[in-house]
Order: structure tokens, then sequence, then C-alpha cells
């Protein structure tokens, strides 16, 4: 069977082309915040943040709710603001506070599904929150929904707030002195990363969604010089790897989650080769 | 009434004062220069006009038709953030964001008010440039076009020199100079005494609690002027004192060392351009 048939018989399954448009717009809402993110070293919130997702949805699956995604983005949109409130005052160290919340957050997590779980495949499951090896492709319409409109909502936020964001991320103190509060623009980025970071748990799973936020953004800063190039081309970055990788998952039948970071990566190495040369 | 007008101001971190007693008023034209120790509070002061933090005590009035929103604010030349993607195009127009109001994008007034203010800071050639590629005085310039964005009637200004070499510092001053002669009121706190001063017409002294306010003309009659020099040139920067410009009149101790000095300065701004690469 050549490729081509592989795609469209893939295709004509319902599934695989949810999977395909969540993994489109959760890279490209991901790869918009990741500029920020890492050009205002929020990048480990974000690190922190996946975990705390993880531990979240621990607890909701052992509560055994029906819609997961709510009690989760709960939780981290509440881990979110009390990280950023942390690294903002000055007496506890903001990374200290992350690695606190994060390794907490895996431990109770772990432990939580270990002890309560009603699942045969414990370390199934596990592996599944951690990697996503397979839950991108069994996604309810539900979900689906719940994720395009998710990152819709990040996306017109950032498209509006884009000049805003700008100018809290470059300098804070001048955005603030003219006017405009700049806690409450890192209060909305939080929020929007934790969101994010919820969507792309289905999909890449909790480990590897900082890639998926962090890689185009830094890609883009090894090949461009301002603000808005960086954005749009991070994002292109975004949505061809999510594309790439997912394709290349089902002709090798690799972990897809893992697939699209590798080819996030490839092109990371690339643009650092790049700028080398 | 003034821009500015501060009585008995008392300012400080988590409950502990670090300076007290401060009234002083900015007025229209004003190039008012703060000076003091290191840790006097200059920059908490600046920080308070700016509204960053509150005062623990008295209070900061604004008017003749100025709002905190209409300071343009020149921040210390710290390095940013030294990866970060902007270019000056985008910078100096983030100065206008606090005449959008509610709308989301830059309309064409922003853009013409961006202008303007490049082509007067002479970094209109630039605007398409990396931020983080220009040299320390064009990076001072596009800062203070985007001040200038923000407010056409007065600068606060925080250290603005810092780290500048003294070719480039001389030009700035200058261009500070003319700023002020065309209407817009300046409030500086500098470290570089002489120079500084030069163009200043009125004098903040502040320690503990306030050790002057007043006409630069005074001051330097005053014993706070002369203590507070004779410590500060023995001990911080001997013999740096310069006169680029028609500050002369201060003092000429300077006037030995300004022989030797553009040469070392001119091999070093060579070395910088040369550096910097497109």
């Amino acid at each position: 069977m050549g490729v081509l048939e592989t795609f469209r018989a893939y295709f004509s399954y319902p599934f695989v082309r949810y999977a395909f448009v969540v993994a489109v717009v959760m890279s490209l809402s991901a790869s918009l915040l990741g500029v920020t993110l890492v050009l205002k070293r929020f990048s480990f919130i974000g690190d922190g943040l996946s975990h705390v997702a993880f531990g979240a949805m621990a607890i909701a699956s052992v509560c055994g709710l029906i819609n997961n995604n709510v009690i989760v983005l709960t939780l981290t949109v509440i881990a979110a603001v009390i990280l950023l409130k942390t690294g903002s005052n000055t007496k506890v160290k903001g990374d200290a506070a992350i690695a606190v919340f994060s390794v907490g957050a895996l431990a109770v997590g772990y432990f939580i599904m270990n002890v309560f779980s009603v699942s045969s495949n414990i370390s199934g499951d596990v592996c599944s929150t951690l990697f996503g090896s397979t839950s991108l492709l069994t996604l309810s319409g539900t979900e689906v929904w719940f994720s395009i409109v998710l990152a819709i909502i990040v996306i017109v936020l950032f498209v509006i707030l884009y000049n805003r964001i700008f100018a809290v991320t470059f300098d804070e103190d001048f955005a603030n002195a003219t006017g405009l509060n700049a806690d409450r623009y890192n209060l909305i980025i939080a929020v929007l990363i934790a969101v994010v970071i919820v969507m792309g748990m289905n999909m890449v799973g909790s480990l590897l969604i900082s890639a998926l936020v962090i890689f185009p953004a830094l890609a883009a800063m090894r090949l461009f010089g301002d603000y808005r190039s960086v954005v749009i081309c991070s994002a292109v970055i975004a949505v061809v790897c999510a594309m790439t990788g997912m394709l290349i998952s089902i002709i090798l039948s690799t972990p897809v989650g893992a697939t699209i970071v590798i080819a996030d990566m490839l092109v990371f190495i690339i643009a650092s080769v790049i700028k080398r040369a | 009434m003034s821009y500015i007008k501060c009585r008995d101001l008392k300012l400080g971190y988590d409950g502990e004062a670090v300076t007290e007693g401060l009234s002083f008023d900015v007025d229209e034209g004003d190039y008012l220069c703060i000076i003091g120790e290191n840790g006097a509070g200059k920059s908490t002061l600046m920080k308070a006009l700016m509204g960053l933090n509150k005062p623990m005590d008295g209070q900061i009035e604004f008017g003749d038709g100025i709002t905190r929103q209409e300071i343009g604010y020149l921040p210390q030349n710290k390095d940013f953030q030294r990866d970060f993607p902007a270019s000056v195009n985008e910078i100096v127009l983030s100065g206008t964001l606090s005449k959008l109001g509610w709308r989301p994008f830059y309309g064409r007034a922003e853009r013409q008010v961006a202008e303007n203010n490049m082509k007067k800071m002479e970094v209109w050639e630039l605007r398409k440039k990396c931020y983080r590629e220009l040299s320390g005085g064009q990076q001072q310039r596009v800062l203070l076009a985007r001040a200038l964005c923000a407010a056409g009637k007065l600068l606060l200004l925080d250290e603005p020199v810092t780290g500048l070499d003294y070719k480039v510092t001389c030009e700035f001053y200058g261009l500070l100079s003319e700023l002020n002669r065309s209407g817009v009121s300046i409030v500086m706190v500098s470290h570089d005494l002489e120079e500084a001063i030069g163009h200043a017409n009125k004098i903040l002294q502040i320690g503990r609690e306030q050790v002057f306010f007043g006409d630069k003309d005074d001051y330097l009659k005053s014993e706070s002027w002369k203590s507070f020099h004779n410590h500060h040139v023995s001990h911080v920067h001997a013999g740096e004192a310069s006169q680029c410009t028609p500050a002369g009149h201060i003092s000429g101790h300077g006037a030995a060392k300004r022989a030797e000095e553009p040469v070392k300065h001119e091999a070093y701004d060579a070395g910088y351009k040369g550096g910097g690469g497109e």
C-alpha cells in the first residue's frame, strides 16, 4: 500500500481527522504564547504547570469525573496564578516555588493513581498522561470541540492583546509607567498558558507539552530579529511540525506526541545551525 | 501650577523608610537633576513619580495638564533582554500605547507620532533594525524616542548614561538640552555629577532626608554641594569630569584629562561598530 493510500485509509476515520485538527490548533496556540514565555523567562512556569496538570488529571480520573478537562483546567489555572505571584515576590525564589509545585504535583498524582485507581493498567494510564501516547487518537467529539474553542479563545486574545503583550514583555516598568497594568497582563498570560498546557496534555502528554511551547519560539528567535516576524515564524514552524509529526507517526506508527516534539526539535537544531553559518 | 508638586514625601520598602521629607516642584521648562549617594532612594523616588510604588507618606500631585500617563520614562541602560527580538520601529511604537484606549492596534496617528520622534532622535534609518544589534548610544536614542511618544511635555530619566562611553554621553546630553530648550521638562537621576548638573536649572539632593532643593546657581554656592562634590570626586571617579558641552563653568579640573580622552574613546567606538556587524 502506498503512502497516499495509507493516509486516505487513516483519514477516513473521524478520530484521525479530529486528532489532526486538534494537533494543529493546539500547536499554533502553544507557539504564540511560547514567544512571550521564553522572553519573559517563564519557560519553567510552563514546565511546572504541566506537572501540576498531571496531578490534577490524576485526581480527576480517580474521582471518576465525566469531564476531566474542566477540573484539570481550573486547578492548573489556580496553580498558574500562584506561581506567577510567588515568582514576582522577591522573598520566595520563583524557581524554587516552581520546583516545589511540579515535583509535589507529580508525586501526589502518581500516588493517587496508584493507590486509588480503578483501572487495571496503572502504568499504561500514567504513561499516556505523561507522554500522551495514545490519548490523542481516542478523543471524543466533545473533547475536540473543547480544544478547538479554547484554542480559538487563546489565539483571538493573543491577537487582540498583541501590542500590549509586546510592551509588557519588552519593558514592564515602562509599560506600567504609561498606565498599562502589567500585572493584569501577566495574569492573562499565565491563565492562557495554563489553558494551552491543559489542552496539550491530551495531545503530547504533560511531560512533552512544554517542548511544544518553547521549541518553535526558540527556533524562530534564531532566525529573526523583530517581534512580529518571530511570532509569525514560530506559528508557522509549530503548524508545519504538528502536521508532519502527525503524518510521520501514521506512516511509521510512532507515538504521536513524541514525533511532533522531535520534529520541532529538529527545526530548532536546523535554525541554530543556520544562525551560526 | 506645577507639573509635579511633591510635599513631605516619605519613601521606602516594606515599612522601612529610605528617605523622607522630600518637597519639590517641577515646572514647565524645568531641568531638574536629582543627586545623592548610592542607596539614597533616587530610583525609589523615580518609581514613586511613575506610580510604580506608593509613597509611605506625603503626596505627589500632578497639574498643569499633565497626568501620570503623560510622563515619558527612560530606564537605566540595563541590558534588557540580550536576546529580545524587537525592531526599533516596534519599540518606539509601543510608546504610543497609552493613546490607544480600547483599540487593539496602532492607527495612522500613532505611526505618525512614532515616525516624528524617530526622525527627531535620528533613528528613523534604523527603524527596521533589531534593537539588540544597535550600539549603546543608539539604543538610548531609541528608548528616548519611545519615551517622547508617551509624553511630549515631561521626561523622567534614571541614570540614562550608565554604560555609555564619553563621546556618546556627550551627544546624549546635547540631545536632552535640545529637547529641554524646545519645551520638554526633564527630571533626571544621575551619578555623572558635573555633566548632569551642567545642564540642569534646578537641583534636588537627597540623603536620609532632603539635603537641598533649589536653583543650580544657589546650589553651587551651598555647603552641601562642596561636601558632596569633594567626597564624590575623591572617592568615585576622580578626574572623570568632562565638559563636552557649555557646562564648562562649573569647575575646570577635568580639563587636563580632556586632551587625552577623545582619542581613547574614538578607538573604543570604532571597535564597537566593527563588532556589531549587520
